[in-house]
């Protein structure tokens, strides 16, 4: 336990700014994220003949992985905190408006004939029908974004984003384990936290009358992309 | 760098991918098969697997390498970690979904237990096993730029001197072949799944 508290006091000061940083760099991305997304993906299921070549292209670029997307966009935004939160911005928007899209078109039709049929306005069978209903897709969509937004926060601190990746770079480009161990370990849990608290809203948001059912698993865990 | 930089990082690009993920894939793959008679062992196995791939990249990397030191090893058992859960997930739950009604057939034909996996239920999972390596595949150019920080090689060698020279074209030289190899494998293997699923669901 000395090894740990001499661990702390040496790197405690630089753990806790960086994870702080690494936090708002996550926390902005996301939130705006899902303030931008996921009432697009409404909308996007209104448009179905629009809908599945804007899905196929989010699918696509999805698979860009992120060292590759920061230096795609380098040229264009250039580097700092303000062009990183850009590009963690922009990746949390395909997660979150795939699944939007896919929750809200899953619910089944005759549910919406039937909302229609007792007389609901098209609001109200968005906010009591639909939204409820896909909401654990929704949900596991803002998970996803959240992870790799903490993995995605890591590589942003090569254009000078802060947050927990400048520990671990610099504690390998001094070759200094502790220093990159003080970067990678709160990091890991950082991520692992953050998808069990997800998961958790996501059982939390799941209707009762769902609860028993498998939600396609797959569909949620297919898009699984890490770095 | 010159265009025959860029065709060897990309061969040594692919190399990494295609044996982190085959060694990876087939840990995954015998797992399923291992763990689909041991429900109680599946949970824990997907999740321990789950956790593995909630891990960022940099973080694995970073603790491959204290064990591993510098260079392609620790990016190639990165590469094959990250491929377990895709494949095993997928394996397990394609295997999972073959109707039991085919299992009852082949076995009223006399056909061994061996037999009926291998002419039943392999080829009705195969396009759900496929979907699951083509997410590792893609996961893993990812996952094999950024090794270039524990000294790998590949694509990322690129991207990272560009950056580190502030070399626009240098980081795209690695950059565009990367986006390139991760988007023709997403679509082309997307679209191989998509045929084989029809045809199996036409016999």
């Amino acid at each position: 336990m000395s090894w740990l508290a001499d661990f702390w006091s040496t790197y405690g000061s630089q753990i806790l700014p960086a994870l702080g940083q690494h936090l708002i760099l996550v926390g902005v991305a996301l939130a705006s994220g899902i303030i931008v997304a996921v009432p697009l993906g409404i909308i996007l299921t209104r448009f179905p003949r629009w809908s599945s070549p804007i899905i196929a292209v989010v699918s696509i670029i999805q698979t860009i992985p992120s060292l590759v997307f920061f230096a795609l966009l380098i040229p264009i935004i250039g580097i700092g905190l303000q062009p990183a939160l850009l590009v963690l911005f922009l990746y949390s928007l395909l997660p979150i408006l795939r699944n939007t899209y896919i929750g809200v078109r899953s619910v089944d039709p005759t549910l919406l004939d039937a909302s229609r049929g007792q007389g609901m306005t098209s609001w109200e069978i968005l906010y009591m029908v639909e939204l409820p209903l896909s909401a654990p897709i929704i949900v596991a969509g803002i998970r996803l974004a959240a992870i790799y937004l903490v993995s995605w926060a890591t590589i942003a601190a090569l254009i000078g984003a802060g947050g927990l990746g400048d520990l671990i770079f610099s504690g390998i480009d001094s070759e200094n384990t502790n220093l990159l161990l003080a970067g990678a370990i709160p990091t890991a849990f950082l991520a692992l936290i953050i998808g069990f608290v997800f998961g958790q809203v996501r059982r939390l948001v799941t209707p009762r009358g769902l609860r028993a059912e498998v939600v396609t698993k797959r569909d949620l865990r297919t898009e699984v992309v890490v770095g | 760098m010159n265009l025959s930089d860029v065709g060897l990082l990309t061969l040594e690009h692919l190399e990494l991918v295609i044996v982190g993920t085959f060694f990876g894939g087939l840990a995954g793959f015998l797992l399923a098969i291992w763990v689909r008679r041991r429900p109680r062992w599946a949970a824990s196995f997907l999740g321990l697997a789950e956790v593995i791939q909630t891990i960022p990249g940099i973080a694995l990397l970073a603790f491959l390498l204290l064990a591993l030191g510098l260079g392609n090893p620790p990016v190639y058992v990165a590469l094959a970690l990250y491929a377990i859960l895709p494949v095993l997930s997928n394996t397990y739950e394609g295997l999972q979904g073959v109707d039991p009604v085919y299992l009852a057939i082949g076995k009223g034909m006399g056909m061994t237990p061996g037999q009926i996996f291998r002419q039943i239920e392999l080829p009705i999972a195969f396009p759900v096993i496929l979907a699951g390596l083509r997410v590792a595949l893609v996961t893993s150019i990812g996952i094999a730029t950024i090794g270039v920080f524990v000294g790998g090689g590949g694509l990322g060698v690129l991207i990272f001197r560009g950056l580190q020279t502030i070399d626009i074209q240098t980081m795209l030289a690695g950059a565009i072949p990367a986006a390139l190899l991760a988007i023709v494998l997403e679509v082309g293997l997307s679209l191989l799944e998509r045929r084989l699923a029809r045809a199996t669901a036409s016999k």
